[in-house]
């Protein structure tokens, strides 16, 4: 197989990781906890779309059903965030992590009663079509993948930089109670910045989605994506994508040139090395405690 | 005699150098006092001192032994203990837990004697209780002994953190802004404190502290810092006339501050 | 209300308050020596099964609750000690001796993991260790040699002088089969546990908590953060993976799906369950655990009977369940079962003085040590 194919197969399967990655680090970022649920949240917000829009379920337009679920599951995760996590305000990071996993596990539970737990595929406009360039077959789905991504980064960063609710995240992420003093609502905005973690992760789970199967074990792909954020380093957005891309292209690589078995541990074995060599993440702001 | 020499001292954060070729000595049993004005680069001393700041060049001797690249645990072990701006205890533990961990560079005993609580165990945990006794009833902190420091007020917090560190046996204590948040009171049973350590315990004392009245009635020596360099040292009344340093706490020069006052 | 009045301080540091509370402990223990004169064999199996459970969460224990490091992976030293201890007796050592070997190797291994490991703090280790509970089963499958890969194997009865440890066996007539090794858990954990509370009343003990709570204090005190922090996952470790070896000789035969990430999590449900940061927790923690399916069954037959349906089997209602536990608790009683014991227990013994205000969690900020 050429290479080149590998690589293009990857870096759409980087994306979903990135996007995936990108919602841990945005959580982190704005309340430092840590969304174990981020997975979860990916293979429900799938299944809704998934429901909507094939033809067994209630077969809307692709472009519906997607905004149908995504705003759907930005309700869902504001909610959570409302009634679980935000009852740990300032409780040891620990509390954070298990409850977060166990909001994953009733996530897993709820899809398996309401979906069953046999794979279904998401029927899209763009299924089964693909530009050849030469040896290489690109694939519509591969294409829509990066597209999205990209797209979606751009408009993240726009909405940090330029929005009234983006610059009162950065705020709290630098100091959460100096935010407080200045009157910034800091719960509500924790919520907010769940709900766009549930945004892009129901974008995240359509993507990957429409390029294979979906159950509901597959929330267990967040932890591929933790991978990908803590190579990229925890606190950084771009780090988060980028570290996301490597894991989807180190993946088929391994797959194809290294003994069997390997590709599973190649991106968590990265992770390991990365931790080692710089264990902030490539792109982190390194700096100390003060006292 | 020399107890702590720091000679040519620079501390730098990214690009920021906070502390530039600062140099001060220090004899032993007495209290050296560094002031200075806000950012001046106080507690980045102290951080290099102890070991939890790096170095970017220079010296730091302690009792003639070059500590400038010892782990920050190694030199608690030498005879160096520490409190905090902020104060830093463990929040969950008592506070005779607290002060008992003060005595981990006192303990001889190792992980396998630990595990089958031996009898020399026995006998140093009672001797390390008997030892922590003393300093409670030295600090006057008898009320507070099984209460947990989340309980209790700033004030007493501060008392237990001094006293923490006084438990490991020190020679030298550094004392970061001991009266900050203190009452004028609790100020003034603080000098108290830091005289009687100086004087039952011998103990010598580097403490960094804006209260001047404190500084004054506890210091032998002051040295005053600003902008990551060394001002003027010598008798609190000495440091606090010398024109540079009102120059860097007021702004102005000294001059100015004359003729502001004469005119 | 019984006030403790001290007259010395070797009262103060034995790890029971007075005889009545040895007492109560001394008969625990008695009665969980004659449990197999009293119980019958599917009943003793279970109880040895949340014996060797609660050693296993003692382990996560020491390090998630007394040294504050998470790990949720810690299934994959689960294994460690399990496979050890099969390759061990392979190769004819001795049973009995097999066991602290195994979980020697366990302790090892967990201390190399921890030396890249320590240079993480908080999230970091929470998410190394996550990674390492998810490649467990790949690593088991490639190690084939080792592991007996995706087929799994079958580990043989373990004997000392004519001593059947299995948990089938029955060589005194009045005690229930498996009896041996039902005593053999009992012992150990008994050890084990008398080991860690000799642990939290010493140096060793109170640097590892100075280290959960004030990482840059414990450094000033003299306390050698790199090395405690090892230590304490070379012993965490070391617990579990003896806790691994027991299991895999009270299952027998086991593959890499005994060690999943699942397992990993459901050791980190115990302790929280039970009580984090105390030793009853990780008991209390077991018994819970080890009773849960138990009652789930019984809940879903009677629900069965009363609807007349005949098969109600939902599957993942074991894991919701536990999920929906596990959240409960955090939310409402994150010191877990034992914590509020001690608090109804406070609140009796303090009757009719107690005030809501006595148990209040105090309000707390986001206390960040993130690096910036």
């Amino acid at each position: 197989m050429d290479p080149l194919q590998l690589l293009v197969g990857g870096l759409a399967n980087g994306c979903v990781y990135g996007l995936l990655a990108l919602g841990f680090v945005l959580i982190y970022k704005a309340t430092e906890a840590v969304n174990f649920a981020q997975g979860d949240m990916m293979m429900f917000g799938a299944f809704m779309t998934l429901s909507l829009v094939n033809q067994d379920g209630y077969n809307l337009p692709f472009g519906v059903g997607v905004c149908i679920a995504i705003a759907a599951m930005a309700v869902l995760s504001y909610v959570l965030e409302m009634t679980f996590i935000r009852r740990l305000f300032g409780q040891p990071q620990f509390s954070v992590v298990v409850l977060t996993i166990a909001l994953g596990f009733v996530l897993r539970f709820i899809a398996g009663l309401i979906w069953g737990h046999e794979p279904q595929s998401l029927e899209t406009p763009f299924a089964g079509r693909a530009l050849t360039f030469g040896s290489i077959v690109l694939g519509y789905d591969d294409i829509v993948v990066i597209v999205v991504t990209l797209l979606l980064v751009g408009g993240l960063y726009l909405f940090f930089i330029y929005t009234r609710v983006g610059l009162a995240m950065q705020a709290c992420s630098q100091n959460q109670l100096a935010a407080y003093y200045v009157g910034i609502p800091v719960k509500r905005l924790s919520s907010i910045v769940w709900a766009v973690s549930g945004v892009t992760a129901t974008i995240a789970g359509v993507l990957f989605a429409a390029k294979g199967t979906i159950d509901p074990a597959s929330g267990l792909l967040g932890i591929k994506a933790f991978a990908a954020a803590v190579i990229g380093g925890f606190g950084s957005l771009p780090g988060a994508l980028i570290g996301g891309l490597i894991v989807g292209v180190v993946e088929p690589l391994a797959q194809f040139y290294a003994p069997t078995g390997y590709s599973q541990i190649a991106p968590y074995a990265i992770m390991l090395l990365v931790l080692v060599v710089r264990p902030a993440g490539i792109f982190s702001q390194v700096a100390q405690k003060k006292v | 005699m020399t107890l702590l020499a720091v000679d040519n001292l620079k501390v730098m954060f990214g690009g920021v150098t906070a502390v530039d070729g600062f140099s001060f000595d220090m004899t032993r049993g007495e209290v050296l006092a560094l002031i200075g004005p806000n950012g001046a680069g106080k507690s980045t001393v102290f951080n290099a001192i102890s070991r939890l700041y790096a170095a970017a060049s220079g010296r730091i001797q302690f009792d003639g032994r070059d500590i400038t690249r010892l782990s920050a645990h190694r030199v608690a072990g030498l005879g160096i203990a520490r409190t905090f701006q902020n104060t830093e205890l463990f929040e969950h533990a008592t506070v005779l837990q607290n002060l008992l961990i003060g005595r981990h560079t006192a303990r001889r005993t190792g992980l396998f004697r630990h595990l089958f609580f031996t009898s020399a165990v026995r006998r140093e945990e009672i001797a390390h209780r008997e030892c922590v006794e003393e300093i409670i009833e030295f600090f006057d902190l008898q009320a507070y002994r099984h209460s947990l420091i989340t309980a209790l007020p700033y004030g007493v917090r501060k008392i237990v953190e001094i006293a923490r560190a006084v438990a490991s046996e020190p020679e030298l204590l550094l004392l970061d802004e001991p009266a900050s948040g203190l009452s004028a009171e609790e100020a003034s049973d603080m000098a108290f404190w830091i005289q009687d350590l100086q004087k039952d315990k011998g103990i010598s004392i580097l403490m960094v502290e804006h209260n001047m009245a404190l500084v004054g009635r506890t210091a032998d020596r002051v040295v005053a810092l600003a902008e990551g360099r060394l001002l003027a040292a010598g008798t609190p009344a000495e440091v606090q006339q010398h024109p540079d340093v009102i120059e860097a706490y007021l702004g102005v020069s000294a001059d100015n501050t004359q003729s502001v006052s004469g005119g | 209300m019984r006030y403790h009045f001290r007259t010395s301080y070797a009262q103060e540091i034995r790890p029971y308050q007075d005889w009545r509370q040895l007492l109560w402990y001394v008969l625990l223990l008695v009665v969980a020596a004659v449990a197999p004169f009293l119980l019958d064999e599917y009943l003793l199996g279970e109880l040895t099964h949340i014996l060797i459970w609660a050693l296993a969460g003692l382990g996560l224990m020491l390090l998630a609750g007394h040294c504050g490091m998470v790990s949720l992976g810690h299934g994959a030293f689960l294994a460690c000690g399990a496979y050890m201890q099969y390759n061990l007796v392979n190769m004819s050592v001795p049973f009995i001796l097999a066991i602290p070997l195994s979980g020697l190797f366990a302790g090892i291994t967990g201390a190399l993991f921890a030396v890249p490991a320590l240079r993480l703090t908080g999230i970091y280790l929470a998410i190394a260790t996550l990674a390492l509970g998810a490649i467990a089963e790949d690593l088991i499958i490639m190690l084939e040699p080792w592991t007996g890969g995706v087929e799994g194997l079958y580990l043989e009865t373990g004997s000392v002088y004519a001593i059947e440890f299995d948990r089938y066996a029955q060589q005194i007539a009045s005690a229930s089969p498996g009896h041996n090794f039902y005593w053999l858990c009992l012992l150990v954990v008994t050890c084990v546990t008398l080991g860690y509370i000799n642990l939290l009343r010493s140096a060793t003990g109170r640097a590892f908590s100075a280290i959960r709570d004030s990482e840059i204090s414990a450094a000033a005190m003299g306390i050698h953060i790199a090395g405690y922090k090892t230590l304490g996952f070379g012993l965490s470790c070391f617990v579990t993976g003896v806790a691994g070896a027991l299991l895999a000789h009270f299952v027998g035969a086991f593959n890499y799906e005994a060690f999943n990430l699942l397992i990993s999590i459901q050791l980190l449900l115990l302790i929280t369950i039970g009580g984090i940061g105390t030793i009853h927790g990780a008991f209390i923690g077991a018994l819970l655990l080890g009773i849960m399916p138990l009652v789930i069954v019984a809940v879903r037959e009677f629900i069965a009977q009363l609807l007349g349906s005949g098969n109600m089997t939902i599957p993942g209602i074991d894991q919701a369940v536990l999920a929906l536990l596990l959240i409960t608790f955090i939310i409402f009683e994150p010191s877990g079962v034992h914590g509020r014991f001690v608090k109804v227990k406070t609140w009796l013994q303090l009757f009719p003085l107690a005030r809501r205000q006595l148990f209040r969690r105090s309000r707390s900020y986001l206390k960040t040590d993130r690096l910036r």
